[in-house]
């Protein structure tokens, strides 16, 4: 509990008019009884902002972003505990479908449907929960997400191909072109470019800074240049502990917490 | 650096991985002998029957083959009540088991540690190995002794129990293979999990799931014995689901058992080939274009 003053964000000052559009209040999460892959962590998520979840393997990264869209509820054995809120609302009593429409997520590997069209693909949100639309609003959808993930103009002509027909990077911004659809109040994405090349890599964090103007962006990544490139802030995570969460330059330059310089540094990781 | 190991006799050891490589060609072409010489049997002995009449007339009665032969002209008649005998009895058996296999497939996939799902998939193999004429006389004692009635229904369901093991399984195993990252995309969109699993996962699958729905159909259409005991057969072309009917395989065995048909045994059991070998076929191109 004493996390919580201790993980305000430093960059209050800059933000302090804006209110937090996401909050981590006391969250753990557990895979076996008492054994918690996240423990107790605490934070402020600023509206507009990119924040980085970095850390070692199996420092409950991913598990801290899965609780955020109750993906963890799929799962009978995982027990999640404490409260998030979403624009003031707490997500932990809301319907999860209701939560995961409202918290887009991206994963590691791309995962276009196979068996629906570039045009389906970034119309599944709406066709899988059954709401109707008009051909003119889906044609407006389709160009406006495809647009915000600069894919547009790639496969404006091949639109009723599969989705698959893609290479890997064009896959991953159709599956962030998928999330953006739903107009989702955040944007969790689970080390999106780890499976692509460096040129797929950089264009997917260009589109990322473009796409912070009207998103807020949660990123889990092993790959601290990354974190550098594209966060505001950045959070540390340390066997499940929430070690250091702080604006992204200020804990690249100066690390308060003694594990986060020696993970920086490379010293382990 | 000199203190390499030395490999001795390398030539005599490649000598032998020819020999060896020579006798599993031998053996893999050996395994193929009989197929061909079945094929060669049924085409060679068949193809003179072969013809319109196979698929416009009943089988005839003994007495018209005898008649016939008498006076040196082919036997008259075909397989006509055979073949609509095994449409109506497959295509029911079908329909029974798609929905059927399907849902337990989805199930089993869906939940591989459970204990239930467990135990449901081991009495699933066991079913698989179940020989066809017990399986005919459950039928039999199912369907055709409280119906007071041989019938194509009672055919149906005896096939039904043959097939569906291996739907379900050919559904799992499908539906297994899908990348679990697929279920969670759609999950992360909102969508309800019965929404996820047929817009999402069973299209995805859909390859595997239609081919083994193929090779199933591909693996009863030549079954006899159940048959035997539940349609039993007939000489006209029935439609009625309550009534004896005829199939191929039953109408072989007839010919079989009558010295003067035997000339037509080949003739339809070509045609059960064909049509076998197409389905196996159109499985593979599915397979291969569906794949995921």
């Amino acid at each position: 509990m004493e996390n919580i003053t201790e993980n305000k964000l430093d960059n209050q000052k800059e933000n302090s008019a804006t209110e937090p559009i996401l909050m981590l209040r006391d969250v753990s999460v557990s895979y076996a009884p008492g054994k918690k892959a996240v423990n107790h962590v605490s934070a402020d998520i600023y509206p507009n902002t990119i924040t980085a979840i970095m850390g070692p393997s199996g420092c409950g990264k991913s598990t801290l972003l899965r609780a955020i869209n109750r993906m963890h509820d799929l799962y009978p054995n995982v027990v999640t505990s404490g409260d998030i809120y979403l624009k003031g609302e707490n997500i932990m009593k809301m319907n999860p479908m209701e939560v995961r429409r409202l918290a887009g997520m991206v994963f590691q590997t791309p995962n276009p449907f196979p068996t629906m069209s570039i045009y389906d693909n970034v119309l599944a949100g709406y066709r899988l929960n059954g709401i109707k639309l008009k051909k003119a609003e889906k044609d407006e959808i389709v160009r406006k997400s495809l647009t915000a993930v600069a894919l547009w103009d790639e496969v404006k002509d091949v639109m009723n191909r599969r989705g698959s027909f893609l290479s890997g990077g064009q896959q991953q911004r159709l599956c962030i072109a998928r999330a953006l659809a739903l107009k989702p109040e955040v944007l969790l994405m689970d080390e999106p470019t780890s499976a692509l090349d460096p040129v797929s890599t950089n264009k997917i964090e260009e589109l990322l800074l473009d796409l912070k103007k009207n998103f807020t962006i949660l990123i889990v990544t092993h790959n601290m240049s990354q974190a550098a490139r594209i966060s505001d802030n950045s959070m540390f995570m340390y066997l499940g502990d929430l070690v250091e969460y702080a604006p992204t330059r200020e804990m690249f330059t100066k690390p308060k917490n003694k594990k986060t310089e020696e993970y920086l540094t490379g010293i382990f990781g | 650096m000199s203190d390499r190991v030395k490999f001795s006799n390398i030539k005599k050891r490649s000598v032998k991985d020819k020999i060896v490589f020579g006798l599993v060609c031998f053996f893999s072409f050996l395994s193929m002998i009989p197929l061909f010489v079945i094929i060669w049997n049924v085409i060679s002995k068949g193809y003179a029957n072969f013809n319109w009449r196979l698929f416009t007339q009943v089988a005839p009665s003994s007495m018209d083959a005898l008649i016939a032969k008498m006076s040196g002209e082919p036997i008259p008649g075909g397989i006509l009540n055979g073949i609509t005998g095994t449409i109506l009895i497959v295509g029911m058996a079908v329909l029974f088991t798609v929905p059927l296999g399907l849902f337990i497939g989805i199930y089993l996939s869906e939940h591989p540690d459970n204990k239930f799902a467990r135990t449901v998939s081991y009495l699933t193999d066991l079913l698989q190995g179940m020989p066809s004429i017990v399986i005919g006389i459950i039928a039999y004692i199912w369907v055709v002794k409280p119906l007071g009635s041989y019938s194509a229904l009672a055919g149906s369901v005896a096939l039904t129990i043959m097939m569906l093991p291996m739907v379900v399984r050919s559904t799992e195993e499908t539906l297994k293979m899908l990348p679990r990252s697929l279920k969670e995309a759609g999950l992360a969109l909102g969508a309800s999990y019965t929404d996820v699993i047929f817009k999402v996962i069973v299209p995805s699958g859909f390859g595997g799931i239609f081919t083994g729905i193929l090779l199933a159909v591909s693996r009863v259409m030549g079954e006899t014995a159940p048959l035997m005991l539940t349609a039993l057969g007939a000489a006209v072309v029935n439609w009625n689901i309550l009534e004896p009917t005829s199939a191929i395989p039953l109408l072989i065995w007839d010919f079989y058992n009558d010295p003067n048909l035997v000339d037509i045994i080949w003739s339809a059991s070509l045609l059960l080939l064909i049509v076998i070998f197409l389905l196996n076929w159109i499985a593979k191109i599915v397979a291969r274009k569906w794949k995921i």
